[in-house]
């Protein structure tokens, strides 16, 4: 497979009154044709801002200082307005999480539905309503025909959340970007709008980018998975090589945070102390190292580089730690991170 | 503490035919009344000293069964017990003593402390309200509380904007504690929380059981989380609870098509396994409470259903020791 969008050291920054929070710090990672690529972390772990800072899709405070987005060798941080508008909604669909705040209330589901197939693919708007009606039947909305007079009040959450992936959708891009896209829903429709992104990707071969804070769904549905801390990837590694051998403290941290639906009960959750950091500077440590049970004295005076901790695929596990946690009895260590 | 049988003892909090309607206007301009069926004829007890966790999907009565239990909202019929001693119908007044006995923590910590009172206050307000403490021996209490819940004494003084959403949850915890309540409803406490942050909350909850032999009633939408806290687990469905068992019993062996359904829907946070694993989601969405299909809710969406189920309500009985469905086809 081939590399679709390279992401080389991206920075993004907010002004603040005291000066910045240092939202997203040097993101690199790739994304290959027809891969689905999970962002997994905390609020506020910069996963967000990651992603929309790819098409520039930022509030204003926010500045992208740093860095290179390739999709397919063109730098999409060089591009003017205009021809961003172009990938936007074109090459790059974009769902979010809450599917109620991305439609205009005012406007019909067609209406809205037909202007990216006329504006990207020039279609005509009977054209483009004929293939809006096509695409709602896609995701599962039976009768699209006449669905398409109705206003976005007149569907569910989940149907709301299949009418934003048939729009991402319409016209065909190469990568699908998922922010949350089923946080906001209740466990049968998760499933239900999980299927459907599957669904979709086998018959079309998007790459998809799926943004989440639950560990459990990236199970279901990622190739490759990144984790998130601060701002940086701590760690990146095929989905399987994930979950059986995470090298990061703060991956493991959530895994252990999980609780499950089989398995022992009665135990007790393993906690990661403390809460996240604030990001108004530039930390000069590893941002993990006040929650982690594995600290050295290395760990605050160095933030540690992501390195390749293990071959686990032609592109590898990567992990962002000074320590290798396998020779690392936690036991002896635990005290430094209890709460 | 687990209680399999479900009469051993005496209950701690007991309802019967529990049922709460809410009168809406529908339309354009309101123009047409309605009712919103929020809770059914809904019959359970929580034994005394154990976690009963109450799930759902949003919209299906959880909520309101939480607060009809604590009278926060008065039912439309039925009775609630606490220990015994009937709670409905009491006048504010009469209520007040047995509201010390009776908490609740809500989901949001951000909106449930006033942004204008420190948190000290906010933590001492049932003490004074309930004439539990004052004076030096309140602020003493006060210390002992946020101790408890795992935050500095010295944080008494601060405001809640300062503070985190978990630290806040921890505050809204140390104040459903102060009056020294026996049973506590938990309504979504930890939804609002990010994953690290919900694991230490619901640490806490269970450290805060042992000691003070606290009766929960753990109201989530998170089947893992539920499982992982309670002792027993009652299924809401549509304002009527469609199965309730010990928890082994209802994860290994559920009976009501709903409750397996809502088991197949949950990811497992195992690649491989979810590879393997069979994809039967349940179609179609949660029907409106305002006119919900007639006999057994479910049967619009159940695989199971057949001829009594659009038309009979099914029974709510037990069928093993402590395991209570309302199923035909069970």
């Amino acid at each position: 497979m081939s590399v679709l969008l390279d992401v080389q050291e991206l920075q993004t920054r907010f002004q603040v009154r005291k000066g910045y929070v240092y939202a997203v710090n040097g993101v690199s990672f790739t994304l290959e044709e027809g891969e689905t690529l999970a962002v997994v972390g905390e609020s506020g772990c910069g996963k967000s801002v990651t992603m929309l800072s790819l098409v520039r899709l930022l509030p204003p405070a926010a500045s992208i200082e740093n860095g290179k987005v390739l999709l397919r060798g063109e730098d999409l941080l060089e591009l003017n307005l205009r021809q961003l508008r172009d990938v936007r909604g074109g090459e790059v669909g974009m769902i979010f999480q809450d599917p109620m705040t991305s439609l205009n209330p005012f406007i019909n589901i067609g209406t809205q539905m037909a202007e990216p197939l006329v504006y990207h693919r020039g279609m005509s708007k009977s054209d483009a309503l004929a293939r809006s009606a096509e695409l709602l039947e896609m995701v599962g909305i039976p009768d699209g025909e006449a669905r398409l007079r109705d206003y976005p009040h007149q569907f569910s959450g989940g149907m709301r959340q299949r009418v934003m992936i048939a729009m991402s959708m319409s016209c065909e891009p190469a990568v699908l970007i998922a922010d949350e896209p089923t946080t906001a829903l209740d466990v049968t429709i998760q499933a239900q709008i999980v299927e459907l992104v599957k669904e979709l990707r086998d018959r079309s071969g998007v790459a998809v980018i799926w943004i989440t804070h639950d560990l459990s769904v990236v199970a279901g549905i990622a190739d490759r998975v990144i984790v998130m801390y601060a701002g940086y990837i701590v760690e990146e590694a095929p989905v399987d090589a994930l979950f059986e051998d995470p090298r990061h403290p703060y991956t493991i941290g959530l895994m252990g945070a999980l609780p499950s639906l089989t398995g022992e009960t009665g135990t007790r959750l393993t906690t990661i102390g403390g809460s996240p950091p604030d990001l108004v500077d530039l930390p000069d440590f590893c941002p993990f190292h006040l929650r982690c049970p594995y600290v050295i004295d290395r760990c605050r005076k160095e933030n540690p580089m992501l390195e390749v901790v293990a071959e686990a695929s032609e592109r590898g596990h990567r992990a962002a730690c000074w320590v290798d946690i396998r020779e690392v009895n936690i036991e002896s260590n635990a005290g430094a991170a209890s709460s | 503490m687990s209680q399999t049988g479900s009469s051993i003892k005496a209950p701690l909090v007991r309802v019967e035919n529990l049922s709460k309607h809410f009168s809406v206007r529908i339309g354009a301009y309101g123009e047409t009344k309605a009712t919103v069926h929020a809770l059914d004829e809904v019959t359970f007890d929580v034994q005394r000293g154990e976690t009963l966790g109450l799930v759902g999907e949003s919209g299906c009565g959880k909520s309101t069964a939480g607060l009809t239990m604590l009278q926060l909202h008065r039912p439309t019929s039925g009775k609630v017990f606490f220990e015994e001693e009937e709670v409905t119908g009491l006048s504010d007044k009469a209520m007040r003593p047995l509201r010390r006995r009776m908490q609740i923590i809500f989901q949001d910590p951000y909106s449930t402390l006033s942004p204008r009172m420190t948190i000290g206050n906010a933590i001492g307000e049932p003490l004074w309200l309930h004439d539990l403490a004052s004076g030096q021996e309140a602020q003493e209490r006060i210390a002992k509380l946020l101790d408890d819940v795992g935050l500095s004494p010295a944080f008494a003084f601060r405001y809640p904007h300062e503070f985190s959403g978990g630290q806040r949850q921890r505050v809204c915890i140390a104040r459903a504690l102060a009056c020294e309540p026996e049973f506590i409803v938990c309504d979504e406490p930890i939804s609002a929380l990010d994953v690290s942050i919900q694991a230490q909350i619901i640490n806490l909850l269970q450290d805060l059981q042992e000691e003070y032999n606290l009766t929960y009633l753990f109201i989530a939408h998170d089947l893992a989380v539920v499982r992982h806290i309670s002792d027993r687990v009652a299924v809401m469905y549509l304002g009527r609870v469609v199965e309730m068992a010990p928890k082994e019993q209802l994860f290994e062996n559920p009976l009501h098509p709903y409750t397996n359904a809502l088991l197949l829907s949950v990811p497992v946070p195992n690649p491989r396994q979810e590879r393997l694993r069979e994809h039967t989601v349940i179609s179609g969405n949660v029907p409106s409470a305002i006119n919900p299909p007639s006999g057994c809710r479910f049967h619009p969406r159940c695989p199971l259903a057949f001829e009594p189920c659009d038309h009979v309500v099914p029974e709510w009985r037990e069928v093993e020791t402590g395991h209570w469905v309302a199923c035909h086809a069970v």
